[in-house]
């Protein structure tokens, strides 16, 4: 279970997140939408320490995050896996080696026992013979499929997706979402995903968090927030001009 | 106006305070988590053995310059037997090991900046963090240990090349005693000097790997944060390179 109370963040005079409460339910699929620029990625950064909040508290399994030496940070850390609205694979490596990295540093299986890890990940988000390509020879859907067997490989308990579909065509998108949702099944872990894709983010998540001006402005089931009658929710979801959010 | 002043005066403490911590941590980190020996041999080719060609390069060129000043200037005195020694004394002391810094600084130290500054903006940085390992590790430190090795073997590289430059045009080109001139410098150069010059060319490396990090590691936003930073990187470790050898100078005198 993670833990968000009272969480306050800015950068220079603008509040990114203005006492923001929430709580991330234990092996489910929890979405977190919003207009662009309302911090979505802020929040999903202090869910792993990457940013420290100004004010408020940070909860992983009770225990705070906030303010951790980077030593007891890491040993929290050692619960997540994260992949990056970017992706974030190390350009330098073949896909072999960005997926084999965590293993290598983090656990002391054997070359042939890491090879066997790597290629069952790879083979489990639909990817074959790519091993040896760099990641500036895949296509943007092969990368985040590398970027999911990449956080998946450890077996974290927590996966954090920040925008994992932004940017791929329709059906690059739905084989994305199917994937999160056939690895969720597999390892039942706890996935957090930062998304703008509406309405399929509904059909892969159990929760969804509506954030918008810095709070989180309904917390429910995807059914729930569907049929929210709150304006900004539903203006959100119908992609409305007109409504409390202005973009312009 | 006084705010201005304020604000600035408090960025330039901030950074400096941040560059302190930095090179602190990352001998910390030497010490306490060191690198693997696969990450500073790659490391030590790319700051090393990728400079050979340029340091070569540089280093005929500078004692061959050499030669030709030193002759025209100890001929005004008749002491042209002494152009062995002041080629050597000159490289040694002082060319070797600075200009050998300030190749690897525009060859290698932009690099490092860029390299990680790319990391950095990239979230490459961020994704090491997630997976609970320390950056410094895989990025930094490889890159301190690497430059603290490569810098003074550069540097007796470009010595030597140097010299030999210096014994081209001094020798062979304009008469010089060669029998003088390798005398004269056998009897003039000492360990005090040789030793002043690796201890520079030690710090020299230290200081590379220190602005190079630091710049690439704390580089702003997108393609213009990179380059920002890796301009920054060569200009500020060039300057500290020149002050430091200063310094130290006063001081190995």
């Amino acid at each position: 279970m993670i833990t968000l109370r009272n969480l306050h963040k800015s950068f220079g005079s603008q509040k990114v997140l203005n006492g923001l409460d929430l709580d991330i339910p234990e092996g489910k699929i929890t979405a977190i939408i919003g207009p662009s620029g309302e911090g979505k990625s802020v929040l999903l950064k202090h869910l792993i320490g990457l940013l420290q909040p100004d004010s408020g508290t940070v909860e992983v399994d009770g225990e705070s995050i906030v303010a951790l030496r980077r030593s007891e940070l890491n040993r929290i850390r050692e619960k997540f896996g994260m992949l990056f609205q970017n992706v974030a694979l190390f350009d330098s490596m073949t896909v072999f080696e960005n997926v084999a990295f965590p293993l290598e540093e983090k656990t002391a299986l054997s070359k042939e026992e890491i090879l066997c890890r790597v290629l069952s990940a790879l083979e489990d988000v639909g990817l074959k013979n790519v091993e040896n390509k760099f990641p500036d020879e895949l296509s943007g859907g092969m990368k985040k499929r590398v970027g999911l067997a990449r956080a998946v490989v450890l077996n974290p308990r927590i996966i954090l997706f920040d925008e994992p579909t932004t940017g791929l065509d329709p059906i690059i998108k739905r084989t994305i979402h199917q994937l999160i949702k056939d690895t969720h099944a597999k390892f039942g872990f706890t996935a957090v995903i930062v998304s703008h894709e509406i309405p399929e983010i509904f059909d892969v998540a159990q929760h969804v968090a509506m954030l918008f001006r810095g709070k989180i402005l309904q917390f429910g089931t995807s059914d729930d927030i569907k049929n929210s009658t709150d304006p900004a929710i539903s203006q959100f979801i119908s992609g409305s001009l007109d409504g409390p959010i202005q973009m312009v | 106006m006084v705010q201005a002043v304020g604000h600035t005066t408090i960025g330039v403490v901030r950074d400096l305070g941040r560059a302190g911590w930095f090179l602190l941590y990352s001998f910390y980190m030497i010490v306490r988590h060191p690198p693997s020996l696969l990450h500073i041999l790659k490391q030590l080719r790319f700051i090393g053995t990728k400079s050979l060609f340029v340091i070569v390069l540089t280093a005929a060129f500078t004692g061959m310059v050499l030669g030709l000043q030193g002759y025209y200037t100890l001929s005004k005195f008749g002491s042209e037997g002494m152009l062995g020694t002041a080629v050597a004394l000159s490289l040694i002391r002082e060319l070797g090991p600075v200009l050998a810094a300030l190749m690897v600084t525009g060859r290698a130290g932009s690099a490092i900046t860029a390299e990680i500054g790319i990391m950095r903006i990239t979230e490459q940085i961020d994704a090491l963090e997630t997976m609970a390992l320390d950056p410094f590790k895989y990025l930094v430190t490889p890159k301190f240990i690497a430059a603290m090795i490569s810098l003074p073997l550069l540097c007796a590289i470009f010595d030597v090349i140097g010299i030999y430059g210096g014994w081209l045009v001094g020798v062979k080109l304009l008469g010089v005693n060669p029998g003088a001139y390798f005398y004269e410098m056998e009897k003039a150069v000492v360990w005090r000097d040789v030793y002043s010059g690796f201890l520079k060319s030690f710090s020299f490396g230290v200081i590379i790997a220190w602005i190079g990090c630091y710049k690439g590691y704390y580089a702003g936003h997108g393609a213009e944060g990179v380059s920002k930073a890796t301009t920054e990187s060569v200009v500020l470790t060039s300057v500290i390179i020149l002050v430091w050898d200063y310094f130290l100078t006063s001081v190995l005198l």
